[in-house]
């Protein structure tokens, strides 16, 4: 039964992302993480500053799921590493502009801030 | 690690079976602290049920839309059901459930005296002064008189609810006014000055609330009154008219007759005594008495009821009826869309299936079937609410007044039930079909249809529609019986002629017009002038208009024979001028009417009802006969037609009218004739206007009041039975519609699941006849099963509420077999469609598929 894909929703429409998905989102960009690999690789990220909690990590991955922004992996690291209990998450391609277009909007945010003389430290 | 997975058990169970394994293992690896995981459990978990629920929402609302016939009806069959139900609730918890507005009011009574035949009346002043003498279970006893007066001096003369009350009357309702003190055992001495405590409209009305009112003057009845006091807003007693209240002064010969019953007490009980003891204590006193007093007080008794309680039988059985009704109408609502859900259910089992096929389990397909019918109960009980506030005016109008605030309202108790019901509602008719589907919903769906599933499911169904069927022939049956009787009591002869007949009171100022020469120079006057208007033929005074004082009975006295009170010794006493007889157009049997030469002078006369000369010399003449009434001896000059004092329900006592110009000064001085009838060609009221020129002309300080058509005053003795009538009438219209929607969604269920079995039986020459019958079998075994049950059930409810039914039989034939042959009518209805696209199926289509 060939189910018709409706058109994805523009990114924009996503925005602006909480935190903790945003994170999420930038921690399975470059690989496909499970579950705790996310905890360990947002808190590394952020030197520890953010660290997520167990339901905020599944509640936030259930969403990000259903909303098509990352989706479950069925390729599975060599046996040595893997432990089959994990699932491994990777992003989408609407993932991807979605943490794109919150990226610009934080950037854009970020000028106007300056221009009020909220100068932070060049990064 | 156990302590984390029992903390797990918050979320959602999908979400648990989803993540749940992984999550320990986090915990684990992670080692927060106890304190730490409940709080995040306490934060997550109430936020992935509401995810689910959002989703959920979504879900219902996209499925909706796809049927939006389906949804309309569903809401409206909601909305119609918790209406009913909502504003039937509102009008029983205000008259039946809710405490009265008063301190600790469970221990609140009214107290009357008792004779065969009267179960209630007032006590004389003697009486009650040796019952709170005698008696010991009260806290407070006190007692009051309901004596309306002429407010004068403040605009037009007005006429107001005044009650005359004892000392202790305010202390044993336990209510304090808001501004000043209320009326005490001094301020009904006889030598106290005249104080009034006023309601708080007639303090706004009279003063614009003005704070500085103690002391101020009022002009009662030609006296002036001393305000000493103002009640809260919401104090209205005895009943929603009151409006002041006066100290009762009695003179030391009012104790002098034990028989001049006018005084209506109320008393509160001491703490911990019941209602059985105070009975008791009184039996003893009342028995006491009547060997004290064996001539006077020889049928005495006493009656002690909780105020809460006094609202009439017939009154709570009608509340009754219809809050049975109404649940009935809920319930076939509920198995109506149980029905209608799940066939819509079983349509969607592919769908359903698939999504279990994905993943989703048990309990997230029962969430969202439930979610869907939550959301069709919620918008029903929304526009339930709706209507019930549009219903209650009506229902408004089957009370009886009560010691409370204000008519009935939608309150915060109302809404509070509303909402109960709804949800009660939505979890009702939600969970039959998801509780079916989920034993079903399994891969096995996504194949062919199981035809065994299909019949027990047709089962189900109709088991449901029997249930429906049934109650909605109770509900036509009883409504059919209670409209019979209503229409028995509407044709029963009131013994006068209502058409064309005006009638308003013109309460005399007391102690002006105690003298009759005074009255007879104002009725003269009055009577003269406005049987002068163009098209006036008859006109005429009398004490009290039939059927709008159900009291002023008095016992007869026949040759000396030992007074008798009891209701077969008791006659109505009215004062009438004479052309009270012509004006109501009562017809006069034998002898002559009462006549302006009937004077003080004159021997005393009286003219009785046709019932009481039958009583008393029954076959024989019984003009010229003496019998002692009303403190006199009278002799019989006329003999006139009943007339149905007491209203069109019940028994009335025979009538004995006097002529007004025999009422001496000072006597009887409460029968006063000061109720005006008057018979008109054309449009009666159109003469109002004359009318109240000619009273103003006669008397400047005398307000008229209560001005209605004789016709509307016999037409309110039915006005909440017919309303009644018409809200059961409704409902049971409703149900039956119910029903017959319920066939039909059965029918057609069947008939599509059997097309192939129905093709092959035509393709092997079926005749149209057989296919008809095949179809219409099952909806006429139903209606049988029903309508026999459903003729046990109407015949016990009818004989529940026989009271009701104002002697039409509980097992009326007549009725019963209308009411079978409708719900006939409608099953066949029901069952039409379907069968006609039974007879459609066409073999090759249907044997292809």
């Amino acid at each position: 039964m060939a189910v018709r894909q409706a058109d994805p929703p523009p990114p924009e429409s996503f925005l602006p992302l909480p935190v903790a998905t945003f994170h999420i989102l930038m921690a399975v960009a470059d690989e496909d993480r499970h579950g705790y690999a996310i905890i360990q690789d947002v808190e590394g990220r952020t030197g520890g500053d953010l660290r997520l909690s167990a339901g905020t990590l599944y509640r936030t991955i259930q969403r990000l799921l259903e909303q098509g922004l990352i989706t479950e992996t069925n390729e599975r690291p060599a046996p040595e590493l893997d432990d089959e209990r994990r699932r491994y998450y990777r992003i989408t391609a609407l993932g991807s502009a979605v943490a794109r277009a919150e990226a610009t909007r934080l950037a854009k945010l970020v000028r106007l801030a300056r221009i009020s003389g909220f100068a932070p430290e060049k990064a | 690690m156990r302590f984390y997975q029992a903390l797990l058990l918050l979320y959602p169970k999908s979400f648990r079976a989803e993540y749940g394994e992984e999550m320990c293992a986090v915990y684990g690896r992670r080692g927060a602290s106890r304190v730490s995981a409940v709080l995040e459990v306490l934060r997550n978990a109430p936020a992935a049920h509401a995810d689910i629920l959002r989703q959920d929402l979504r879900q219902a609302r996209r499925s909706l839309a796809r049927t939006p016939g389906f949804a309309i009806a569903a809401i409206l069959v909601l909305a119609l059901a918790i209406g009913a139900n909502t504003a039937v609730f509102s009008v029983t918890d205000y008259a039946l459930i809710r405490p009265l507005p008063f301190p600790h009011s469970d221990r609140l009574v009214h107290m009357w005296e008792n004779l065969p035949g009267y179960s209630r009346m007032e006590l004389s002043p003697v009486n009650y002064r040796d019952w709170k003498r005698m008696t010991n279970s009260y806290e407070r006893m006190a007692a009051m008189v309901d004596m309306s007066a002429n407010l004068i001096g403040q605009g037009n003369p007005e006429r107001i609810d005044a009650e005359s009350v004892t000392g202790d009357f305010f202390s044993v309702l336990g209510v304090t006014p808001v501004i000043g003190r209320s009326i005490a055992p001094a301020d009904a001495r006889n030598d106290a000055p005249l104080t009034a405590v006023l309601s708080y409209s007639l303090y706004e009305n009279l003063f614009g609330g003005d704070p500085a009112v103690l002391g101020r003057k009022i002009s009662l009845d030609g006296s002036p009154y001393v305000v000493i006091g103002v009640m809260p807003p919401d104090f209205r007693y005895p009943d929603r008219d009151a409006e002041l209240w006066r100290p009762l002064q009695l003179p030391p010969d009012a104790f002098e007759d034990r028989n001049d019953n006018y005084l209506r007490v109320v008393a509160r009980l001491r703490p911990g005594m019941s209602l059985e003891q105070a009975r008791a204590e009184m039996d003893v006193v009342t028995g006491q008495l009547r060997r004290q007093y064996p001539r006077e007080l020889r049928q005495h008794g006493a009656s002690i009821n909780l105020m809460r309680d006094e609202i009439s039988s017939r009154t709570r059985l009608l509340l009754v009826a219809l809050d049975g009704a109404a649940l009935c109408v809920i319930l076939i609502a509920c198995t109506n869309l149980a029905g209608l859900l799940l066939a819509r259910a079983l349509a969607r089992r592919r769908e359903l299936a698939v999504r279990t096929a994905l993943g989703a389990g048990r309990e997230r397909i029962v969430r969202q079937l439930v979610t869907e019918s939550l959301v069709l109960a919620l918008l029903g009980g929304v526009a339930g609410v709706l209507v019930a506030a549009a219903a209650l005016p009506l229902l408004t109008r089957l009370m009886p007044t009560l010691p409370v605030s204000g008519p009935p309202s939608m309150d915060l108790r109302v809404l509070g039930f509303a909402a109960v019901l709804t949800a009660f509602t939505g979890f009702a008719f939600g969970a039959i079909p998801a509780a079916r589907v989920c034993r079903r919903a399994d891969l096995s769906d996504l194949g062919d249809r199981s035809h065994a599933v299909t019949r027990q499911t047709a089962g189900l169904r109709s088991a449901l529609i029997l249930g429906e069927v049934t109650l909605s022939l109770v509900l036509v049956i009883s409504a059919g019986l209670l409209l019979r009787a209503l229409a028995r009591i509407q044709s029963a002869d009131p013994g006068f002629r209502t058409e064309g007949v005006l009638t308003l009171e013109t309460p005399l100022p007391m102690p002006k017009y105690k003298t009759l020469a005074k009255r007879d120079a104002f009725y003269r006057q009055v009577l003269s002038d406005v049987q002068a208007l163009p098209g006036v033929s008859a006109a005429g005074y009398i004490s009290f208009m039939p059927m709008t004082m159900t009291g002023g009975i008095w016992p007869v006295d026949i040759d000396g024979k030992t007074l008798d009170r009891s209701a077969g010794h008791s006659a109505s006493l009215r004062f009438i001028t004479p052309g009270f007889f012509s004006a109501l157009q009562i017809p006069l049997h034998t002898g002559r009417n009462l006549a302006e030469s009937d004077n003080t002078n004159t021997q005393a006369v009286a003219v009785v009802s046709e019932s009481f000369a039958r009583r008393y010399w029954p076959g024989q003449n019984a003009l010229g006969h003496h019998f002692r009434f009303g403190l006199r001896d009278r002799t019989i000059v006329g003999v006139v037609g009943d007339i149905r004092v007491r209203g069109l329900e019940g028994p009335s006592e025979p009538q004995v009218y006097l002529p007004y110009v025999q009422q001496r000064d000072d006597e009887l001085i409460f029968y006063a004739p000061q109720d005006l009838a008057i018979r008109a060609s054309g449009n009666a009221a159109a003469l109002l206007p004359a009318i109240r020129r000619i009273v103003h002309r006669a008397e400047p300080e005398e307000p008229i009041s209560h001005v209605r058509m004789l016709a509307d005053i016999v037409q309110t003795q039915t006005a909440a039975r017919t309303v009644q009538v018409r809200i059961l009438g409704a409902f049971a219209v409703l149900a039956l519609l119910l029903a017959g929607v319920g066939i039909h969604g059965l029918l057609s269920f069947t008939v599509s699941n059997r097309a192939g079995e129905l093709a092959v039986r035509i393709a092997l020459g079926a005749q149209r006849r057989d296919i008809l019958r095949l179809v219409l079998v099952q909806s006429l075994a139903l209606s049988c099963a029903a309508i026999v049950l459903g003729v046990v059930l109407a015949w016990g409810a009818a004989h529940a509420m026989q009271a009701l039914l104002a002697g039409v039989s509980p097992a009326d034939s007549a009725t019963f077999l209308i009411a079978v042959s409708l719900c006939f009518a409608m099953a066949l209805a029901g069952s039409l469609i379907p069968a006609l696209r039974a007879l459609r199926v066409d073999p090759l289509t249907a044997l292809r598929a």
